[in-house]
């Protein structure tokens, strides 16, 4: 191989195929090693609910669970998730209900462009689970990872409260 | 009858957005579709000496490898038009792989194209460049000696020298005079999704999936650039996450995704990276201004002298207009305002939020409170000294001005009478608290071509409209079903807004706040005349309950048309046209803009007020607390338009205390990614309080909407910085105020 004369850039080895399960289903897919998680969700399997904003463990748009545990897909090798359960944003929603955080982004108006939302949803509905909702600092710490360039920052921790306390279109971060 | 309009209805889009389901112009899914990178420039300047594109092209999967000896040369570089024309709207008069010349590092040198993105990414690494360096300026600080003053700057709309009335007199007689030099950081917009284009051919036919502020900008640019009929091409932008100006001019990528799917005879998707957006879609650039005001001993303006020295690029004369609202803002009878610039190798800078009014009110608002505290004055009585009645550049009168309102309710919500107007007197702990207050104004400006909507009503009674404009994240897809069904007076549940394609009625790029008000315009215009148009045919039919009736007297809700005192003689749209077998019916909405030269001041006000706590031990300054005020005209939708202002103010927080790209010494931005560009996350972004004053405005437009995408960050790095002395005892002139600057 040509490439193998450059030290700092080595192909891997060619595909191979990789059984994933994500949202409950499973899936066989060719894949070369070094292809991560976000890549093989967006190209290959066609999810591009995971969004790509800076492919660099920065921005936190392409936060998905990995055996309930949010992650960043973009530092993510698929190949490294075999047999493991892998839930994205397309999984939130049951037979066409909403999550009910997804419910609160939307009333709340939680994002304006909405390329950051799905990263931010898998992470606010982890952060209940992980019982760190606790006050707005603590939401507005442990929600940092995920960028909002539009800034809905407010209205985000406004959704996660109302979800915390079961009620919805209240208690608004703006007025 | 408005039923819909201002109502704080959730997004129309939404759904999509919070299911994932929204597909983004990198998310395209098509059969065969091929993944292009680029391969860019290391150095600022010089010339390609050799491209060795050897091992690049043997790699797996490669289809491709484009560069300046076999890119298919195309048509021509449009010039450098602002967006808001609807033209072909280039970011710079420059087109890449043309020749070997380098003007700036992070220039397209060659693009690769492969099967999968992995090695099209891999393949792109092997693409060999040797370069001739030569030396180049970069920075204000190399260029500064070789600064001229620009003839015109923002493609040729604005003199590079303004004046009027004795600046030199009135300073000499001005018993109190304050002057200082401030800086501020080059700034990248930085949205989260970076720009992206997915070219597909079909013959002759050119379809592009573009992440852009304007469809049309997109199509004309691309037409000129590769000389193809614009009949011939449509851009389609479903979603677009986040662009903030970058995203409003058209720069290379777009016409190089096509260049290359017609290379392969494959569809092909070129995305930008992170790193790539830094030196792909322009900048603000970095600044420096220096203001002297004059005042009399009561506070009273008497001169404005206001200077700005910047880099542009070697093409183009750009310089975001910081003068323009900090020239507007006040009453003076004297005034210098002069643009100086240095070409450098960089791109030119293009649109950024607020592209000049930014950081101009930042330094206009230090300013002010400056000659407050020399007066010791209330900073907002200061202010009302100087309220301009009247535009104060042409004199003409305000179409609408709320500002009056806007600072007694945010000095009502901030409390402001109960501040002690002395600083560092207050404290929380180790924290040190300070209040701070500003100006805010965004011009209102029109479009500079007609804006159309079309209507359309089916037989059931629902309806479309539709037209081209892309909705960025203003939630301007939302206000505009809005506008349609009381436009049409049908429910907002049978109204669906179809845009983002520039097959549609033509629309300019929502840019310069601009969006919500041309094209509601035109979706209005569009919506009243197909209802005129229903009424019409319904008094003429001799089967209609209307039959007979003052088409004047005839209005409708509810998709009812009926008579205004005898609510019960009326009919549905649906039952007059089924009656009359008819499937559909149809109206197009032209909306005239009117000229640049309307004699009237145009613009969105608003008042803003900062709480921070500054730790001076440890150098951190956390805003607890922004408050704006502001007065746009008719809101379309409470919630949307309170989200973009909020989105807005934060822009500001981030301005004053983490936004700057830093130049290396070797001419490349030495922090091109999100964990080196510091943007706020959500740990340092405050609640932010949000009120609207609606004024009554006949002259922008029919829905009298002036705009709220951009007036929410004017002033606010001003009010911050207000709030830091009042904390602190300490000005800051340079932006960002850092933690090194606040120790
Ligand atoms: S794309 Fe993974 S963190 Fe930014
Ligand atoms: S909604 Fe645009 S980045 Fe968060």
């Amino acid at each position: 191989m040509v490439a193998s004369q450059l030290p700092d850039a080595v192909q891997g080895p060619g595909p191979v195929d990789v059984v994933l399960n994500v949202n409950g289903a499973t899936h066989v897919v060719r894949l070369e090693p070094r292809v991560s998680l976000l890549d093989c969700l967006r190209d290959h399997m066609n999810l591009t609910g995971a969004k790509k904003g800076c492919n660099q463990g920065a921005c936190g748009a392409c936060t998905v669970w990995v055996d309930k545990r949010r992650v960043v897909a973009c530092l993510t090798l698929a190949i490294a998730c075999e047999g493991r359960e892998i839930t994205t944003i397309e999984g939130m929603a049951e037979n066409g209900t909403l999550h009910p955080m997804q419910k609160a982004f939307l009333s709340e108006d939680a994002f304006q462009c909405g390329y950051c939302t799905p990263g931010q949803i898998m992470s606010a509905v982890a952060l209940l689970a992980e019982g760190h909702a606790g006050s707005d600092a603590e939401i507005g710490e442990w929600m940092s990872g995920n960028i909002c360039r539009c800034a809905a920052y407010p209205n985000i921790r406004t959704a996660i409260r109302d979800v915390r306390d079961g009620v919805g279109g209240v208690g608004r971060a703006t007025r | 009858m408005t039923t819909a309009i201002g109502r704080p209805l959730d997004r129309v889009d939404g759904h999509a957005k919070v299911t994932g389901a929204g597909r983004y112009s990198a998310e395209i899914a098509l059969p065969g579709l091929a993944h292009a990178v680029l391969v860019t420039s290391r150095i600022p300047s010089g010339r390609v000496e050799l491209i060795d594109t050897y091992d690049a092209e043997r790699a797996e999967g490669v289809l491709a490898v484009l560069h300046h000896l076999n890119l298919p040369k195309g048509g021509s570089v449009p010039p450098l038009l602002p967006s808001l024309f609807g033209a072909a709207a280039s970011g710079q008069t420059f087109f890449p792989m043309q020749d070997e010349v380098i003007h700036y590092a992070g220039q397209h040198l060659a693009m690769v194209v492969a099967e999968t993105l992995d090695q099209a990414e891999h393949a792109a690494r092997l693409v060999r460049i040797t370069y001739q360096e030569t030396a180049s300026i970069t920075t204000v600080e190399q260029g500064r000696d070789r600064a001229y003053e620009a003839e015109k700057i923002f493609a040729g709309f604005i003199p590079g020298r303004i004046a009027r009335g004795d600046v030199a007199a009135a300073l000499d007689r001005a018993p109190v005079t304050v002057e200082n030099s401030y800086y501020c950081a080059a700034n990248h917009h930085n949205p989260i999704e970076c720009s992206a284009t997915t070219a597909v051919w079909e013959g002759d036919r050119l379809t592009l999936y573009d992440a852009t502020q304007g469809p049309n900008a997109t199509l004309h640019t691309v037409a000129e650039l590769l000389n193809v009929m614009p009949s011939h091409i449509r851009v389609v932008t479903n979603y677009v996450g986040g662009s903030f100006g970058c995203k409003a001019m058209i720069w290379d990528h777009p016409a190089l995704a096509a260049l290359a799917a017609r290379a392969v005879h494959r569809p092909v998707r070129l995305a930008l990276s992170r790193e790539q957006m830094f030196s792909s879609v322009g900048h603000r650039e970095e600044q420096e201004q220096r203001l002297t005001l004059g005042a009399d001993r009561d506070g009273r303006l008497t001169a404005i002298r206001h200077h700005k020295l910047s880099p542009t690029s070697h093409f183009d004369d750009w310089a975001e207009p910081s003068l323009g609202v900090a020239s507007q803002i006040y009453a003076c009878p004297n005034y210098e305002g002069v643009y100086n610039l240095i070409k450098a190798n960089t791109m030119t800078p293009t649109f950024t939020r607020c592209p000049g009014e930014a950081s101009g009110m930042f330094v206009m608002e230090t300013a002010m409170d400056e000659l407050a505290e020399k007066l010791d004055l209330d900073p907002l009585e200061l202010r009302l000294r100087n309220y301009a009645e009247t535009e104060p550049m042409t004199g003409h009168p305000w179409s609408s001005k709320g500002l009056r309102d806007c600072y007694r309710r945010g000095a009502e919500l901030a409390r402001w009478s109960e501040r002690d107007p002395r600083p560092g007197t207050r404290r929380d702990g180790n924290w040190l608290l300070g209040w701070g207050m500003a100006s805010s104004g965004y011009p209102v400006t029109p479009p500079g071509n007609p804006q159309r909507a079309r209507a359309r009503i089916f037989a059931d009674g629902s309806a479309v409209v539709q037209s081209s404009f892309s909705d960025i994240g203003t939630g301007a897809a939302t206000a505009m079903t809005q506008v349609a069904a009381d436009g049409l007076g049908v429910p907002l549940e049978r109204m669906r807004i179809q845009y983002g394609d520039s097959d549609l009625p033509n629309t300019a790029a929502a840019v310069g706040s601009a969006g919500a008000g041309m094209v509601s315009a035109a979706v209005h215009i569009a919506a009243t005349a197909l209802r005129d148009q229903l009424i019409a045919q319904a008094v003429a039919d001799e089967h209609s309950p209307l039959h007979g009736a003052d088409p004047r007297q005839v209005v409708v809700s509810d998709g009812r048309m009926a008579l205004r005192d005898r609510p019960a003689t009326g009919e549905t749209y649906a039952e007059l046209l089924q009656r009359a077998f008819m499937a559909d019916a149809e109206a197009l909405g032209t909306w005239n803009p009117p000229g640049m030269d309307t004699p009237y001041g145009t613009m969105t006000f608003g008042a803003q007020f900062a709480q921070v706590a500054v730790d001076p031990d440890l150098g951190l300054c956390r805003v607890r607390q922004l408050i704006g005020v502001f007065d746009p005209g008719r809101v379309l939708n409470r919630k949307t338009a309170h989200s973009q202002l909020m989105g807005g103010m934060l822009w500001g927080m981030s301005h004053a205390l983490l936004e700057g790209t830093i130049m290396g010494p070797d001419g490349r931005w030495a922090n091109a990614s999100l964990g080196e560009y510091l943007v706020p996350v959500n740990a340092d972004a405050p609640d932010v309080l949000i009120e609207t004053i609606e004024t009554t405005d006949t002259v922008v437009n029919p829905l009298g909407v002036k705009g709220v995408g951009e007036v929410g960050m004017v002033g606010t790095a001003a009010a911050i910085a207000n709030a830091v002395w009042h904390a602190t005892g300490r000005r800051h002139h340079k932006l960002p105020i850092t933690i090194e600057s606040l120790l």
